[in-house]
């Protein structure tokens, strides 16, 4: 319990046999009152029995469906298990777990709460095609949710008992679709959005890409996806 | 004459191959019509190639063969569109299935935690 309200943790988690009883233990050593749920998407090593073995409840899907599946898996679990508010944290252990009061109450007067790593703490920063991307993609995010919203695409996330239950009937699959067209849908429908500044670590393990071909792609996949999701409607 | 025989005996060839497909059950109904269709377009044509002819003139084309190559393109785009569109809907109950078999082991988990689940060997 975090004031009062019942908080489910979930880490979807591909493959992070490596790091995921760390990123545990932390949630655990800092947030002694919350609930941890661990979707291993369909992991070739040990996600499964490790997370078990750091005390985790452990969701496994048979294989991967990507974030936007595992999401879902969680989003279901915690509307069936009646939750009030539900995080996404990344297994790989670049989110601190002590922001997620500041998340929790900020949604007193929102229904999804944004970490950000652009919003002020920290130092990360993105150059290149992933830079153009993310002000393309803050900018029409921003108009849509009227707010401002600087890291659109951020795995750390909190949510409301509403969108619980919407994301549990439908969070997209499919590449970016769990961050830019959920977040359109989101801001369609009339829910409030704010984003938190939030300070990132680097990966506990795991690297991320960074090569110029792999962002250039990144740009022109974000790009159609938001098109996509903007006529979607 | 041979030509007639020899499209004649590929029309119904096809048709049959339908028929056949379509009794041992192997083919849904809602795909069977479709076939089903395309043999019953074919067979008259098979043995009167000239009404083709006829009806490229009719349209403006100047043959009957240009008539049926576009008619093909066109048939099989179709087709090809109707099996992504399939495809995007079976990953889609694909997915929810796998994300209920995640859910009910979750609780098999919580109910018989002393069970060995297999996790041990992904």
């Amino acid at each position: 319990m975090i004031n009062g309200k019942r908080v489910l943790i979930i880490l979807p988690a591909w493959n992070e046999a490596a790091s995921i009883a760390e990123v545990i233990a932390e949630i655990r050593g800092e947030l002694p009152g919350v609930d941890v749920l661990v979707v291993d998407d369909g992991s070739a090593d040990t996600t499964t029995p490790v997370a078990l073995a750091a005390g985790a409840v452990v969701a496994t899907l048979p294989y991967n469906l990507g974030v936007g599946g595992a999401m879902r898996t969680g989003y279901r679990y915690a509307r069936d298990h009646d939750y009030d508010v539900a995080v996404q944290i990344d297994a790989d252990g670049q989110h601190d777990p002590r922001y997620v009061p500041k998340l929790i109450d900020a949604l007193s007067d929102a229904n999804l709460v944004i970490g950000s790593r652009f919003a002020g703490e920290g130092g990360y920063r993105v150059r290149g095609p992933r830079q153009w991307a993310m002000v393309m993609l803050s900018l029409v995010l921003s108009r849509l949710a009227h707010t401002k919203l600087t890291d659109t695409t951020s795995g750390f996330k909190a949510v409301d008992r509403r969108l619980i239950a919407m994301f549990a009937r439908w969070y997209p699959a499919e590449y970016l679709g769990d961050t830019i067209e959920a977040l359109v849908r989101v801001a369609r429908s009339g829910y409030q959005v704010r984003q938190v500044p939030v300070a990132m670590r680097s990966r506990m393990a795991g690297t991320p890409s960074a090569s110029p071909v792999k962002a250039t792609l990144y740009l022109f996949r974000a790009f159609l996806v938001l098109i996509l999701a903007l006529v979607r409607a | 004459m041979k030509l007639t025989i020899v499209t004649g005996l590929t029309g119904i060839a096809v048709l049959a191959f339908v028929l056949e497909l379509l009794r041992r059950r192997k083919l849904q109904e809602k795909y069977a019509v479709l076939w089903l269709l395309v043999a019953v377009v074919i067979v008259p044509l098979a043995f009167f190639p000239r009404l083709l002819d006829t009806a490229a003139e009719q349209l403006g084309i100047a043959s009957g063969v240009s008539l049926v190559l576009f008619l093909a393109i066109v048939f099989l785009l179709l087709v090809c569109m109707h099996l992504s569109w399939e495809v995007s809907r079976l990953e889609e109950e694909g997915r929810t299935l796998a994300e209920e078999t995640a859910l009910i082991r979750t609780e098999i988990r919580r109910i018989l935690p002393n069970v060995d689940h297999g996790e041990d060997t992904p």
